[in-house]
């Protein structure tokens, strides 16, 4: 049944489970449906027709922080905001990762006054920071594959 | 570091050690006894179009109160603007209505132009016709994908971002950004209209009405649309003007009144085009009026081309006092490299008074309010914005209808939660 009665014996393949587990978590990672600002007009655009963020496995936005593994953080991270962006990253379960999308929630941006948080790295760890204003669909899907590179250097020692 | 606190009291942010009590007045008496349900929606929420948070009173699945709770995106940006020249400020008006940053660019622009009593040439303004309406069909595109998804019909997205693109690959081609494109600014444009911009624009004039036949195919006499749109979110016009709702939102309920028309900007009396009205003021009303307002504003766009092509001239004010001189005179003329200094250093004196200008955007009417101090920055500037007043009406346009109808009445009057904050 399936490929292998369509493609013959296909013998045995030998892999690692590291190897393995991070191909499974890099091919099927799911982001939080989760918008703040203007990056997330731009984050719409990437997972639209023209770019397509189903082409990694991502179509999937979870509108539940317990069924994401990625939080987009796309926009300026207010000081009223940052306690529920904070709540929503802990009810991720784990492996969770974090990109931090434009410059407002790579480090505050345009903005440096009373009302907008300094990085959103203030309150929760970012694994992969993207520039621009907003930054361009190519540019997060760059992002987004950084992170893969570096979830497939996950190690098992690591893992804990 | 103020943050770091707030982290760290997020434990005890989330034992709730208040009581009803602190809810008296603001919703029933009957959510205090418990016999209606509280119900808490947002801030992260897919169809609250950003980060707004209602708190809902429930009797079954009819609403009895609707709190809106804004201040999510709060942005500081006109205290910020009180502390940049006039030039300097414009790029920080892109980011309220992240949707149409064009309009807002305008609205401010336009503002500034009153006080200094500056003219724009009229190929300037034409090009601002151009760049206003194509923003307000890339506005409308979003809210339409957005809107269909929060009612259930997935696929509208992926057609409505496909022409989006294109309308971002032309801002692009302008003003080399596709989103925030800072290009309409204090005295016209930045830049004229590249060669490949007119070839590019009439290619999508010449698309665009067939994919708006498609997105009405998909939706328009769509038995499960019309069902979960027809009668729903009823805004009577007293209503809709006693709150000071513009834009569709006020014309789904029939009250003719759009800016364009009403008080024409940018030549705008000059241009042949219609403003649709609706009958019942429902969601499905002010669905048709945004469908209808693409074609409008594709007639528009054919008239502005047009005229695009056969005026000439500058496109910014010559006012060097004011407005940048060209970058080909800086190698010529010290004057020119006097001004260019003086304009990027300290900008320039605005007069001390106070003035109001409002123009038509997507939404509806977004207004700036200057108050200048007769130096290089101004006293007060401040945005009235359409967001801010639609959520305000929320309350009254969402009582009695049911808990699922509350998506499609926030996503049929179209709010920003940028634009709102700010």
């Amino acid at each position: 049944m399936g490929v292998s009665s369509k493609l013959g014996n296909l013998g045995i393949v030998t892999t690692t489970v590291e190897q393995a587990v991070n191909h499974a978590r890099t091919g099927a990672m799911w982001p939080l449906l989760f918008g703040l600002a203007c990056c997330a007009i731009e984050y719409m655009s990437s997972q639209a027709s023209s770019y397509d963020l189903s082409r990694f496995g991502m179509e999937l936005n979870r509108a539940t922080p317990r069924q994401a593994d990625l939080l987009i953080v796309s926009g300026r991270l207010t000081r009223k905001m940052a306690p529920v962006v904070r709540q929503l990253y802990d009810q991720m379960a784990e492996p969770k990762w974090v990109i931090s999308m434009g410059d407002c929630a790579s480090c505050g941006g345009v903005y440096n006054n009373y009302a907008i948080v300094q990085g959103v790295d203030e309150i929760i760890p970012v694994d992969v920071y993207v520039a621009g204003c907003p930054p361009r669909p190519e540019q997060l899907l760059h992002g987004i594959l950084t992170l893969h590179e570096k979830v497939k250097g996950e190690r098992i020692a690591d893992w804990a | 570091m103020a943050v770091a606190e707030q982290t760290q009291s997020i434990e005890e942010q989330r034992r709730w050690e208040g009581s009803l009590d602190q809810l008296r007045g603001l919703v029933s008496e009957r959510a205090i006894t418990g016999e209606t349900m509280l119900l808490n929606m947002g801030p992260h929420h897919p169809s609250t179009h950003g980060v707004l948070r209602l708190l809902l009173e429930l009797d079954g699945e009819q609403i009895v109160s609707c709190l809106p709770d804004i201040g999510f995106l709060h942005t500081g940006i006109e205290k910020s603007l009180e502390d940049k020249s006039y030039e300097k400020a414009l790029p920080l008006t892109d980011r309220m209505d992240y949707l149409s940053p064009m309009s807002n660019n305008m609205a401010y622009a336009a503002a500034v132009e009153k006080l200094l009593d500056l003219d724009v040439p009229e190929r300037g303004q034409i090009i601002r016709v151009v760049c206003l309406e194509l923003a307000r069909c890339a506005s409308h595109l979003v809210w339409l994908g957005t809107h269909a998804i929060d009612m259930g019909a997935m696929s509208v997205l992926l057609y409505a971002f496909r022409e989006r693109e294109r309308i971002l690959g032309m801002f692009e081609m302008l003003s080399g950004q596709r989103m925030m494109s800072s290009y309409i600014r204090p005295g016209g444009v930045w830049r004229d209209v590249p060669d490949d911009f007119l070839p590019t624009i009439k290619q999508f004039l010449n698309d665009f009405p067939y994919k708006v036949d498609d997105y009405e195919a998909l939706l328009t006499k769509n038995p499960i649309w019309k069902d979960r749109a027809q009668g729903v979110g009823v805004i009577e016009p007293d209503v809709a003007l006693a709150y000071g709702m513009t834009g569709p939102a006020l014309r789904g309920s029939g009250v003719n009144w759009d800016l364009r028309k009403a008080q024409p900007y940018c030549g705008y009396e000059t241009y042949d085009f219609n403003v649709p009205l609706g009958e019942h003021g429902d969601v499905y009303d002010r669905y048709l009026i945004r469908i209808h307002e693409f074609r409008e504003s594709m007639k528009i766009l054919n008239q502005a081309v047009a005229r695009l092509e056969t005026v000439k001239g500058p496109y910014r004010s010559q006012n060097n006092k004011y407005c940048p001189p060209l970058r080909s005179e800086l190698g010529q003329s010290m004057e020119a490299v006097i001004h260019h200094f003086k304009l990027w250093t300290y900008g320039y004196d605005a007069p001390d008074e106070e003035i109001y200008n409002a123009i038509e955007s997507p939404r509806g009417e977004i207004g700036c309010y200057i108050h200048g101090t007769g130096a290089n920055k101004p006293r007060r500037v401040h945005f009235k914005t359409p967001s801010f007043i639609h959520i305000s009406a929320l309350p009254v346009v969402s009582k009695g209808y049911l808990l699922a109808d509350m998506v499609a009445i926030i996503g049929s009057v179209d709010i920003v939660l940028g634009d709102c904050d700010r």
